[in-house]
């Protein structure tokens, strides 16, 4: 019984953390480079929606099968947008990041919800994407479910954080994120753009977040709603600071996030009494919590973290 | 530079943010075939056809300038309370709680006790975010933001058990809706035939109050001062972590008022969807009328009119009313573009340039010893 229990959450949980995972680690990259942006939560609702747009206008025709490849591409087109739209506000304008971040947010919940009304309006279901079990290692008793038998998003997913780590670690460019994050003078001084790096960092860390939206509305929950997004942006902002701005913390709080919201279910369709609404709070509880106890690690994080650069003005 | 050519540049700055923030709503118009400037037109003219729209504007400015007061108070003070609409929720709660459970006390008691109980409700809730800041440096935009959804999840529990209206369980029909308040505890009605209430009165009165405090008392001044400059503040004596928390309890006791007042005003029961986004128009109100009050009340007029005029566009010309928050979003992401480049004295300097080499295409010199330096 608690057998069965466990492998449920955790072969619930997996999926679960895909767009809390690859929000997340688009934010790493904004973040590192020096960029705060809350606006996640809204490019998300606008990947969900655009996502999730190709599999409702297609479904049944001859371009069905092809919906979900087009809406994920229509995801990243407009999670890029939406991040030069904030670099453009934050970066050239130098505007304050936090409250230019709920701007950006309000700005893509309602498109999302204004387009999706007007050409939706209600609940539709979509087919969605089809599991892909992994030849031969699905087979693998008990592992096998939890692992290796979910859609391929979910595996491209996770081969996604040693692919960031190698990036941010490895890579010239990810060193020029790092740089102008820690210490924007000296990279500038060093010939790095400062600018053009972090817009960089945006367009790319946008293009993540909807992507991670478009997870959501196209495999999770298989249709769109105007409130189907729930926070899960500034939770993945939050697992940012949680997971020390590194690829591997990262994953392991989102896990832990997914982990805790797929227990939630279990319990629910266990049938223990506890009043639903409890259940769909302790999420976000567990953010305030995480923050709480993660304020030691403030101090890892990029130093330039929030704070516009302007070759000219001297602070 | 003169004086003139700064306000030009203001002037122009505002302008050029403006007209972007247009585009950029009506690119997401067109996307749905909506006529831009129509839209425009119905929103900002609409509502004004009648007595009746003008009443509806006011009513809905009274909860703005509620919540946008408070944000106010937690901007200038360093700390950003995205929070107000949780804390509306909550304020909700506890005064259509107290007014239920203390029906039997005299009329002038009541009122004032449930108003009282909102804005306490919405203060702890404010302030736990503000105590959380201060003591364990969590992100308050972060932290606001979780309990505006914990409090979204408490609103629909409470409503839908506990608070439910008994006549609703009877009926079978079910609805999330507490019982109708007392008489006692309503705000009288200004205006026969229109929903304009008392608590008109009341946002003008503490918006006053809210000028007082802020720029007339060592209070609000040590307050300012906390959000100018943490450092300098903590160095003249300023107690910046325990300004923090009293901002964060103020503004979240507006914010809760603001949810009582609406409570008592106009729906005299707590319904669904009470608080439906004010708590985060007041954040657009507060940025808008310069965190100030003398700028808060006519822009809460102005995003009143916007709300009704979105409802209308809703029925006459098939534009959802969630419009509200594409515009509101593009409004703040202008703002404060506009503000950090007008204030930008390099960008100033360059603006100043390149005039003068488009005014005189020959020279290219700087004129000498720019004749208006200094004079007004």
């Amino acid at each position: 019984m608690i057998l069965r229990m466990l492998h449920d959450v955790l072969a619930l949980g997996v999926p679960f953390s895909v767009a809390l995972l690859l929000a997340a680690l688009g934010e790493m990259f904004n973040q590192r480079a020096g960029v705060f942006n809350l606006g996640c939560e809204g490019i998300m609702s606008m990947g969900a929606f655009l996502a999730f747009l190709p599999s409702h206008l297609l479904s049944g025709g001859p371009l069905a099968p092809w919906a979900p490849s087009a809406g994920f591409a229509l995801a990243a087109l407009s999670g890029a947008l939406l991040g030069a739209l904030f670099a453009l506000v934050t970066v050239t304008f130098r505007a304050p990041q936090g409250i230019a971040g709920i701007g950006l947010q309000m700005l893509g919940w309602g498109t999302a919800g204004v387009v999706f009304r007007h050409f939706i309006g209600g609940v539709t279901g979509i087919p969605g994407v089809a599991a892909w079990p992994v030849p031969g290692l699905s087979r693998i008793p008990f592992l096998g479910d939890v692992l290796f038998r979910h859609d391929p998003v979910v595996y491209l997913a996770y081969l996604a954080v040693p692919a960031c780590a190698l990036l941010l670690y490895r890579t010239s460019w990810g060193l020029r994120v790092r740089a102008v994050g820690t210490y924007p003078r000296a990279a500038d001084t060093m010939g790095i753009r400062v600018a053009r790096v972090r817009y960089q960092a945006l367009v790319l860390g946008g293009a993540m977040a909807g992507v991670g939206g478009g997870y959501l509305s196209l495999c999770q929950a298989r249709m769109f709603a105007d409130d189907l997004v729930a926070g899960r942006g500034f939770i993945a902002v939050a697992l940012v600071y949680f997971g020390r701005w590194t690829p591997l913390g990262i994953t392991f709080g989102a896990l832990l996030f997914s982990l805790a919201q797929a227990l939630q279910l279990a319990i629910q369709v266990a049938g223990i009494k506890f009043p639903y609404e409890f259940a769909v709070m302790l999420p976000y509880a567990l953010v305030i919590a995480v923050l709480a106890l993660a304020r030691r690690s403030r101090m890892l994080g990029p130093s330039a973290l929030g704070k516009p650069y302007d070759r000219e003005i001297r602070v | 530079m003169t004086t003139r050519f700064r306000t030009a540049y203001a002037v122009a700055v505002g302008a050029a943010a403006a007209l972007a923030a247009l585009a950029v709503a009506s690119l997401v118009l067109l996307a749905i075939g909506a006529r831009p400037l129509t839209t425009f037109a119905t929103i900002l003219t609409g509502p004004l056809q009648d007595l009746f729209g003008i009443s509806e504007i006011l009513v809905r400015a009274v909860p703005l300038t509620l919540v946008a007061l408070g944000v106010s108070i937690s901007f200038r003070s360093g700390i950003l309370n995205i929070g107000a609409e949780g804390q509306m929720q909550v304020g909700i709660l506890a005064s259509t709680a107290v007014a239920l459970a203390l029906r039997s006390l005299p009329g002038p008691a009541l009122l004032p006790l449930a108003l009282l109980a909102g804005a306490a409700a919405g203060a702890l809730w404010g302030g736990l975010a503000g105590w959380l800041r201060a003591r364990l440096e969590v992100n308050e935009i972060l932290s606001t933001v979780m309990l505006n959804y914990i409090a979204a999840q408490l609103y629909t529990f409470l409503l839908r058990g506990p608070m439910i209206d008994p006549a609703e369980l009877m009926t079978g029909s079910g609805t999330p809706q507490s019982q109708r308040l007392p008489r006692a505890a309503w705000l009288d009605r200004l205006v026969p035939g229109t929903r304009l209430h008392s608590g008109l009165l009341l946002a003008l009165a503490l918006s006053f109050l809210v000028w007082l405090l802020l720029w007339r008392t060592t209070f609000g001044f040590r307050l300012r001062a906390a959000g100018a400059e943490r450092r300098a503040a903590r160095y003249a004596g300023v107690q910046v972590e325990r300004s923090l928390v009293l901002a964060m309890l103020l503004a979240g006791g507006f914010a809760g008022l603001a949810g009582a007042v609406e409570v008592a005003g106009v729906h005299h029961r707590a319904i669904e969807a009470i608080s439906a986004g004010y708590g985060f128009a007041g954040i657009v109100v507060a940025l808008f009328g310069g965190l100030h009050p003398a700028g808060i009340v006519p822009a809460a007029a102005f995003f009143g009119l916007m709300l009704v005029g979105a409802d209308m566009t809703q029925r006459s010309a098939g534009v959802p009313a969630n419009m509200v928050l594409v515009l509101e979003g593009v409004i703040i992401l202008a703002i404060v573009s506009a503000g950090m480049v007008m204030n930008n004295p390099y960008g100033q300097e360059r603006a100043a340039r390149l005039l003068r080499r488009l005014l005189r295409p020959g020279g290219g010199e700087a004129p000498p010893a720019s004749a208006g330096e200094g004079s007004p």
